[in-house]
């Protein structure tokens, strides 16, 4: 009895359109996003995000369109992410029927958006992502994470742990933590860097990047203590359901909404 | 045809709920409205909120509406609030240094305490967030019409980091529990408040809101 760890499948989008296969073999193109959606609630995703790629302001307009598209007819949270840099984008995406909307790279060029943020539209309605990969370790030898921007590319200098509690000061109302180390590996979530989120910050903490089998999702939750576990491909391409990630979860001993 | 007020005043997703009772209510017009009369002649009113309460307090009683509730209350209008939209309803709340509500039932909101742990020692994070399990609490061996097609502990969608404690045991229809039991859905003749989001908890949440519709506040 208690509240259910979150399974959330994620969906890459450009242009208002899914980008990532779902099955297709044209994989610039999985299609209408509206039937994605639909099947992921059908299969009892707890909540699903989008990662907007796209390029241009106008695009997002379409990407908005999307989300009133599926805020229509799936009943579950939703969250929009990428590209949000400005209050306006915020509310744009949240009148479009967005429940969430995740702050990355905003962040941390400028940490006091996500407070401004949190003013307005409340924090639980604010997801600060950050994206971690794993350097020279501290004088004492313990592990240290530092963020990165751009896709991994550029250091920052913060460190990740530091970097988590102080956006929980500003108000973000969960984090959604990413190793770089880990992302398309399929090696499994980076377990100690979640743990060490987790449980540095008491709002929740979503585990991303590198699930490749259902043990992994069991793992982030369990050993990571990550509050919801979030993955792409291994639901996109049909590998496994929501419905049998929930099961496999569920048989590990861990509250779920089956 | 029927007419369903979604009360705006300009706090939180108005859309998702608006949204969710279309999707329910067959022959039935939804309409986000910070009228009164248009309030006040609906069929069914529904009360949203999400954000601090001071806020939502304020900008309720700043464009006169919290008045209108109290009439729609009065005239006897099925009345459902959501979330903070419930809170509103209730007599106090300690958030934001603590607010005085509209006092429709009798309840205090108070903040989850920051050092609760699980059954595995693990400290359980701050807003409750997620799908959590709620208890129907039965009034004189009767269900309430709420209720009506909802399994017993079928789980909703909750993100709150206040939860209500009501004085009258009589008020109560649900209960849920993270580090504490607390009153999650209220009922009182004409009015209903539940404090997670019906519109966001899939097929009971949806359930919910058409049983909503169905009741004829006489409860």
């Amino acid at each position: 009895m208690g509240l259910a760890k979150r399974i959330i499948p994620c969906l890459d989008v450009e242009n208002g359109r899914v980008v990532k296969g779902v099955n297709f073999v044209d994989i610039r193109d999985a299609g209408d996003p509206v039937e994605v959606a639909r099947r992921y609630n059908a299969e009892g995703a707890d909540e699903i995000t989008f990662l907007d790629i796209t390029a241009s302001h106008e695009d997002r307009d379409t990407t908005a369109e999307m989300v009133e598209r599926i805020a229509s007819e799936v009943f579950i949270p939703l969250t929009v992410g990428g590209g949000i840099r400005k209050l306006e984008d915020i509310r744009k995406m949240l009148n479009a029927g967005a429940d969430k909307v995740g702050i990355n790279t905003a962040a941390v060029f400028n940490p006091d958006f996500v407070r401004e943020a949190a003013e307005r539209f409340g924090s639980q309605c604010i997801v600060v992502a950050i994206d971690a990969k794993q350097v020279e370790p501290n004088a004492d030898g313990s592990s240290r994470w530092e963020i990165f921007t751009h896709g991994g590319r550029k250091p920052t200098g913060l460190d990740a742990i530091e970097w988590a509690k102080k956006m929980v000061d500003y108000g973000a109302g969960e984090i959604l933590l990413t190793s770089m180390d880990r992302d398309g590996t399929k090696n499994g979530f980076d377990l100690k860097l979640t743990r060490a989120i987790s449980d540095a910050v008491n709002v929740p903490v979503i585990a991303s990047g590198g699930v490749g089998t259902l043990q992994h999702l069991v793992d982030g939750a369990k050993e990571g203590r990550a509050d919801a576990v979030l993955a792409a491909s291994i639901f996109h391409f049909q590998q496994h359901t929501i419905g049998e990630a929930k099961q496999v979860m569920a048989d590990a001993g861990l509250e779920m909404r089956l | 045809m029927k007419l369903i007020a979604v009360i705006d005043y300009g706090m939180g997703n108005l859309h998702s709920v608006a949204k969710a009772v279309e999707h329910v209510a067959e022959h039935a017009r939804v309409e986000i409205t910070r009228d009164a009369n248009t309030i006040l002649e609906a069929d069914r009113v529904i009360l949203p909120g999400v954000g601090a309460i001071r806020d939502c307090m304020g900008e309720l009683c700043r464009l006169g509406l919290n008045q209108t509730v109290y009439k729609a209350i009065e005239q006897g209008q099925p009345l459902l609030g959501i979330c903070v939209g419930m809170q509103i309803l209730l007599s106090h709340s300690e958030e934001n240094g603590g607010v005085d509500c509209l006092n429709q039932l009798h309840g205090k909101v108070k903040r989850f305490d920051e050092h609760m742990k699980n059954s595995q020692e693990q400290q359980l994070k701050v807003p409750h967030m997620g799908w959590n399990q709620v208890q129907q609490i039965q009034r004189e061996d009767e269900v309430h019409p709420l209720w009506h097609n909802i399994e017993d502990q079928s789980r909703f969608y909750f993100v709150h980091s206040y939860y209500a404690e009501m004085e009258n045991p009589a008020d109560v229809i649900g209960r849920c529990d993270y580090g504490i039991g607390f009153d999650a859905v209220l009922a009182r003749k004409n009015l209903a408040a539940v404090q997670f989001h019906p519109e966001k908890s899939h097929d009971a949440g949806l359930q919910l809101l058409k049983n909503f519709l169905q009741w004829d506040g006489q409860a």
